[in-house]
Order: structure tokens, then sequence, then C-alpha cells
């Protein structure tokens, strides 16, 4: 189980380094990543990979538990438009992205942290590029402060907020 | 180095494996320091580092864990899962333990291999293989499913490369469907006049293998076709070929000839596409004359009768009682089953009107290799003389080399068989002609059995060899007809204009234009110059990413034909091997329905790409023999009813908790 997150207070000044969580399919993505390395070529260490097999497996509650858990990015990796392996996940995952990013915004994380690119296998310079671009980003932006603790907003604030059965009530 | 092994405090116990793989991991990643770091992590009983997992050695010790150790989970720290997943899998099988109690982590092709700080590299494999651990406690034992392979086989594209492939699974027994889109089969190969370095004639060893196809009972042919649409997966493809109507019909034409002759047009009117426009052809005419299958063809825009529909018809006279000539044909479409494909779509050569300083278009006797070719060809519109367009016999001829290949503005790549083709040409103009020949080249690439030599064969009959690249074609003065080539001799430092009655641009190879679609219909991937992708460019060559589809001669990357034909071989050897097992064994990565939490909300059934999923009694089902395994119903369902195997919910967030567990 994951230690307590500690809130860091360290800025690129101070060597600290932005971590990064990706998400990349099996077929594009990752096999980009691989062709990267057959290749020797050398990107910024910041992601660290959870290979899954359609970047429309990506429930957007992972990129929010990888937030929650002290990841200051996260980076989801799919194939380009018509090539995906199954047909159009990665249709899906665009849509649930788009949707997921306002959410993350209005919650105030920047827009900036969270990218989703299509990369495909042969891709190798374009996931080296991403990845640098990603971490040079991050740094400007400095470390995520999340307002919400992982282990869920405290009692006094919910205070002022509706009651989750008032909430199903309004969506229903 | 060698760590006495722990209870596991209640929880399975895990065995972490760290991989040396000599210095490809060890040279950027702490390997000792890793490992060290996962014998402290919670649940791991045994950690071990050792110098090639993957050798039998390296196996045994996993194996040897799990039988004297009692080990329930096992996790390799080595290459990428696409290369020894299944190797490790297989190891703690033999083990006794179920395959899918492993976990492999990247840390060569995602880590030491791109990163060059040892501490950076060190914590980013601490942080996989943490969250690796994390994970494969929640591992569940699985099965596979097995599926029967349909034995047939398809090969796209009756070049040499599909004839090879085509030949070779029939001749093994197999049912083979090759499907060609031209009239006939033969490929790029079947205009070609001789072949390096052998200088042997290419219709003499290609038109036997071309029969062969036709009178083989185990190959169905058919040309004039394409294929339309794919369904299925490994060992069931469906397989849609759509028939472009040759308005012949095939079973009564005996290949007479005779509609040719009594066309209406008297002489062709039509531009003719075997000999790249270098002599007309009628709008019924047969391809070239060794055509397999031996049929007419009419070409549509080019007859009357489907202009006017008021031509006279002497051909359907001319056929007289045979009928084989049937303007009423239309598109047809056919559906076939088959167990695996081998792609062996080819290539198209450079269009030199891309590079515009080389004059083709513009000066009459500027070719391209493949008009000579045909020039050279006494089956060609000239009989094999060497014509200029202007009715010279060329006294003169420059060979400009990488044209379209070698170059940042058109192709980085090299061609390969270019500077052969180019000594072949050489040789078959100065015998025929007793020319002049200049090479224009950069290196003479002359890899390979036999070719060295003919180079220097080539060579000591006394064709010129200019190291430097035209750098621009232009007309000589006067009204000569010839033009000069300008080029930089890097031998003696001094620009050369020399000029020459014929100019021949060695054009490379490029991947056909419709590549990219062919690639999305079979669902494979394109390299970087746009040719397809291999599994594994040294270990799977003629393999792809997708199971079942195979790759075979130009279209995986130019190459000459001893190379297309050995690997047109290989891939056939791939598909039976493939389609002689009779089963294969399906990824267990499907996904399920929780029936007891399913609300039947049928917010998964339209997400579905294969329509896995339908509603049963109110409830959410899963139809596992469809389900591909993408994941994209069980990301969506509402109520977290649909779970995954191999990628379940918790498994995924402990690998998240897990990378960013660092203190």
């Amino acid at each position: 189980m994951p230690e307590p997150t500690a809130m860091p207070q360290e800025s690129a000044a101070d060597g600290w380094e932005p971590k990064i969580v990706a998400f990349f399919c099996n077929w594009c993505t990752y096999l980009a990543a691989d062709l990267a390395g057959t290749s020797r070529m050398k990107y910024a260490p910041n992601a660290r990979v959870i290979r899954v097999m359609c970047s429309g497996r990506v429930d957007p509650q992972f990129v929010m538990e990888a937030f929650a858990n002290g990841a200051d990015g996260v980076l989801v990796g799919g194939c380009h438009f018509g090539d995906c392996h199954y047909q159009s996940g990665n249709h899906k995952a665009l849509r649930r992205f788009r949707l997921l990013q306002r959410v993350l915004v209005g919650m105030g994380i920047e827009e900036e942290r969270i990218r989703l690119e299509w990369i495909s296998a042969a891709e190798a310079d374009k996931l080296r590029d991403v990845m640098n671009d990603m971490v040079a980003g991050l740094k400007v932006l400095g470390p995520l402060h999340l307002e919400v603790p992982a282990e869920g907003l405290p009692d006094e604030r919910r205070e002022g907020l509706p009651e989750v059965a008032e909430l199903q009530e309004v969506t229903a | 180095m060698n760590p006495t092994v722990r209870s596991g405090n209640g929880q399975p116990k895990i065995g972490v494996y760290v991989c040396h793989c000599g210095t490809n991991i060890a040279g950027t990643v702490d390997v000792e320091a890793v490992r060290s770091y996962a014998e402290g992590l919670p649940g791991v009983t045994v950690a071990r580092a050792y110098k090639y997992m993957c050798s039998d050695p390296g196996q045994e010790l996993i194996k040897e864990d799990i039988r004297a150790n009692g080990l329930e989970r096992v996790v390799v720290a080595s290459c990428s899962p696409s290369l020894h997943e299944a190797t490790f899998r297989r190891a703690v099988a033999e083990g006794g333990l179920n395959p899918y109690f492993f976990q492999m982590v990247n840390i060569r092709e995602q880590d030491s291999w791109v990163h060059t700080d040892t501490a950076e590299a060190t914590r980013k494999a601490e942080d996989l293989v943490r969250a690796a651990v994390h994970r494969v406690r929640f591992h569940k034992a699985l099965e596979r499913q097995r599926v029967p392979v349909n034995p047939a086989v398809m090969v796209v594209g009756g070049g040499i490369a599909g004839i090879h492939a085509a030949l070779t699974m029939a001749n093994a027994g197999k049912h083979v469907y090759l499907v060609e889109r031209e009239p006939s089969i033969g490929g790029h190969m079947a205009q070609f006049d001789k072949t390096f370095p052998t200088l042997d004639c290419a219709a003499c060893i290609l038109t036997p293998k071309m029969t062969e196809v036709r009178s083989n009972p185990n190959i169905t042919l058919w040309t004039m076709a394409e294929v339309d649409r794919v369904d299925g997966y490994v060992g069931s493809y469906t397989v849609t070929v759509r028939h472009k109507p040759r308005f012949i019909v095939e079973d009564a034409c005996v290949g007479c000839l005779e509609c040719i002759e009594a066309c209406v047009y008297k002489v062709g009117k039509t531009p003719d596409v075997f000999n790249l426009g270098m002599s007309m052809r009628k709008p019924v005419y047969i391809p070239f004359p060794q055509a397999v299958p031996p049929l007419v063809v009419i070409d549509q825009d080019a007859c009357i009768e489907f202009k006017s529909g008021r031509c006279k018809k002497t051909c359907v006279e001319a056929c007289a009682d045979r009928n084989a000539i049937d303007f009423t044909q239309t598109e047809t479409f056919d559906t076939v089953e088959v167990g695996a494909v081998i792609l062996a779509t080819g290539f198209k050569t450079f269009d030199p009107a891309r590079t515009p300083a080389y004059g083709y278009g513009v000066y009459p006797n500027v070719y391209t290799s493949m008009e000579l070719e045909r020039l050279v060809n006494s089956s060609g519109p000239t009989e094999g003389h060497v014509t200029l367009r202007d009715g010279r016999t060329p006294e003169t001829v420059g060979i400009v080399h990488c044209v379209g290949s070698r170059d940042v503005n058109t192709n980085e790549y090299c061609s390969r068989v270019c500077c052969m083709y180019s000594l072949k040409l050489a040789h078959l103009v100065k015998e025929k002609t007793g020319a002049e020949i200049y090479n224009f080249y950069i290196d003479i690439r002359a890899a390979g059995k036999g070719m060295e030599e003919f180079y220097n064969r080539v060579a000591g009959e006394g064709v010129h060899f200019i190291r430097g690249k035209v750098a621009d074609v232009y007309p000589e003065g006067g009204n000569t007809g010839r033009v000069v080539l300008q080029a930089e001799d890097t031998l003696l430092g001094r620009v050369r204009k020399i000029p020459v009655d014929m100019v021949v641009l060695a054009t490379g190879l490029e991947p056909q234009a419709d590549a990219e679609d062919v690639r999305r219909t079979f669902n494979i991937t394109c390299a970087g110059g746009g040719f397809f992708m291999e599994r594994h460019p040294k270990l799977a060559p003629v393999s792809t990413f997708t199971d079942g589809i195979f790759l075979a001669g130009a279209c995986q990357g130019p190459k000459d034909i001893p190379d297309t034909v050995a690997q047109a071989g290989a891939a056939a050897a791939e598909a039976l091997v493939l389609v002689d097992h009779g089963y294969v064994e399906m990824e267990p990565n499907t996904a399920y329905v929780v029936a007891e939490e399913c609300s039947g909300c049928k917010t998964c059934i339209p997400l579905c790409p294969y329509t896995a999923i339908s509603r049963v009694d109110g409830k959410a089902q899963i139809n596992p023999v469809l389900c591909k395994g993408c994941g994209t119903c069980v990301a969506a369902c509402p109520s977290g009813s649909i779970r995954q195997n191999l990628f379940e919910d918790e498994e995924i967030y402990e690998e998240i908790l897990g990378v960013l567990a660092h203190a």
C-alpha cells in the first residue's frame, strides 16, 4: 500500500522531477516505446508505463487514481484513428478523455497534466519527443498540489455539498 | 546474491527475478540494487538476479523456486513482454504453477536502453518491479481457450513472392486462394528481361512457376480481384474478395486471341501498361504473351461498346459459339474462410517526376530503368532493340543511380536493387548496342552472392563508373537530341559534363500506393518508410503483430528476387506451422460480466466492435469466443460489473499505486 502522499513543495530548480504515469496500448504506443529502445533513442526517465490492451481500456478513474496518488502528469497513448487493433477503441478513449480533461480542470488540475497521444508502432521518435515535451511542460508547471487527498474528501469539506442521494436524484 | 527464502506472511509467496541481459540491462541499471530492493517488498519471499533469465539455467531458477520453495507468484524484470512473456509463462507452468501467476517487467526496451543515468534508470526499474509485485498478488489462474484453425490459406499478390508462397503451401497439400488485382500473375518480374547477377532470363524461370500455379489443383487463382474486407482472427479469418469484371467468361475463353485480331480497332489506341505506355493496345487485349491465366480482358474505358453501345462487336462474332464475351458482367464478391494470410503485395517504382532536375517527362530520351527493361526485352515494344523515342540507337548512355533512394528529399533508405540492376542494364545495353555507358553512383552496393563478381565483370567490359550524384540534366546545344549530365566526380574532385543520347534513371522501390489501405484492411503496421512492419526485424521477419498475417517480398521492404523467394518460402513455412498445428490458443484476456452487479443499462452493448455483448434476462452477457479483449466495455461500465481477465481493475489500480509508491 502506498505511503500517505506528502505535500511536496519542491520545484524544478531544487532538482524536483515530475512523476508521470503512462497508459500505453499494447499494439501501437507500447510497441513504439519498445522500438525506441531497440533504436537506442534517449528520453527523459520520468514516466512509468502501464500496459493495457487498448487505450479504450483506460478508465477515467485510473487517471484520477494516478493524480490522487502523486502523479504530476498522466499520459495515455493509443493508435492513430483507423489503426486501432480493436477498430475504434481509440475513439472511445478520446470521447472519455475530453470529458475527463474538463472535469480535471474543474478540480484545479491543469489540462497540460493529462495528455492523450496517438503514437503508432513505428513512431519511436514521436514517443521520445512526447515524453521529453511532457516532462519539460510539467517542470514549468511544477508539482501537482492536489487539494483532495488520496483518502477522499474530509467530512468538513462535504458541508454545503449535496448528499449522494440528492445527486442521484438529479442525474436520474 | 543467494538470498534465503522467507515466508509470505499470509500473502502469496512472490519470487522476483531481475535479468542482467549481459550488459544490456546491467550496463545502465544497477541490477543488484533492484534485486535487493525487490527483496524488501511485501510478499516477496525470494529475489534473485541472473545474467540471462531467458536461458535454460535462468528459467530453471524459477522452476526450482516454485518446486522447492513453494512460490505462488513470479515476477521477471527483463526485456519487453513481446519478446519473452511466452518463455517465462511456460517456465512458470513447467514449475507447476498456472502460467498467469506471472507478471513481466520491461526494464530493457523501456528503461536501460532509453536512459543514460544509472540512478534514474535504477529507480525506474525499482518502481516498475514494485508495481508488478503489487499487481501479481491479484492474478488469477486462467485457462487458454483453444480455437480450431482453418487449414486454407490466402496469398494476396501474385508476383514472384506470392507465386512461390502459394506453390509451397499448395505442394504441402493446403488449399490456397491466390488473389491478384491485375489480369495476370507475374508481377514486376514478368516485365524484366534478364535477372542479375546470373543473367538468366526472367521469363524462362518465372513462366513455369506461373503455369504451375494454374495447374495446381490446390490453388484457386483469382485475378482482377482485390481483398475488400477481413473479419475474424488468427485461424479463422473471413475474407471478402471483390472480383472486377473482365467481361470475359473465364471458363469459356480458350485464349485463342481471335477477338483481339477481330476488334474494330485496327490498331491499339490505349497505352499498354505492361510496356509502360511505350506501345499501344486494343480495347480487348492480353496483358502479355505468357499471361496466366491466358485470357483476354476488355478495357471498359476504351471499348466502343461501353462508350456508345453501338459497336459492331466483331469480337463477339470472332468468338462465335465459344460465347466467352459478356459485356454485362459486373463486380462480384466471394467470401472465404482461411486460417492464415500471406501478404505479398510488392512495391511500386519511384515516380521520377518528383525529382524534376533529371528531366524525366521533359526530355524524350530520359527513361526510367523499368522502361529500359521493356526496351531490352525481346517481347517488349521494340522487340528488344534499344531504340530511342526519336528512332536512333544510342551511342552513349548515362545511368543515374539512387533516383528516389538515399536522398533526404525523397526516400532516405537504399532500395537495395538499383546498383545491381543498373549494372545488368549497362551490360545488356552494351551487348546490344556497343554504346559507351556511364554510371553515376554514390556507392556501388554489391552485397550478396555473386554480386561483387558481377560488378567486376561489368566494369571489365568497359562500362564507366563516375562517383558523383547528377546535379543537372540539360539539353546539349544544337539539335543533337542529346542531353548533358552534370555531376561532380568526387574521386577526381572536379565537375564533369557528359553529353549522352540516353539517360536512364535507376528509380528506387517504394511501398504500393495503397499500402496504407491494405495495412488497415489486415490490421497490421507500417514501418517508417511505409513498408509493412515485421514482428521482429531479426527473429520474426515474416510475421506481423497480427497473428496469422505473414509478409513476403518487397511489401516488407526493398529486396531482390533471391531474397524475395527465400522470404516467401519462410512465410509459407510459418503459415504451414500455424495451419498444420490444427488449433491456436487464445490469450485469455476476455471480458466477463459479474451478473449480480449488472444493472442491465446496456451502456456496453454499442461499444463492442465485435457485437460480443448481448442482453439476456435483463443482464449483459459476453460471448468469450467473440470477445477480443480490448477492455473498452470494462472501462465504460458504470457499475463496474464488467471485468477483464489479465487486466482486472484491481490489478491496474495496484500497478498505479505501485509505480507511485516510492518514498
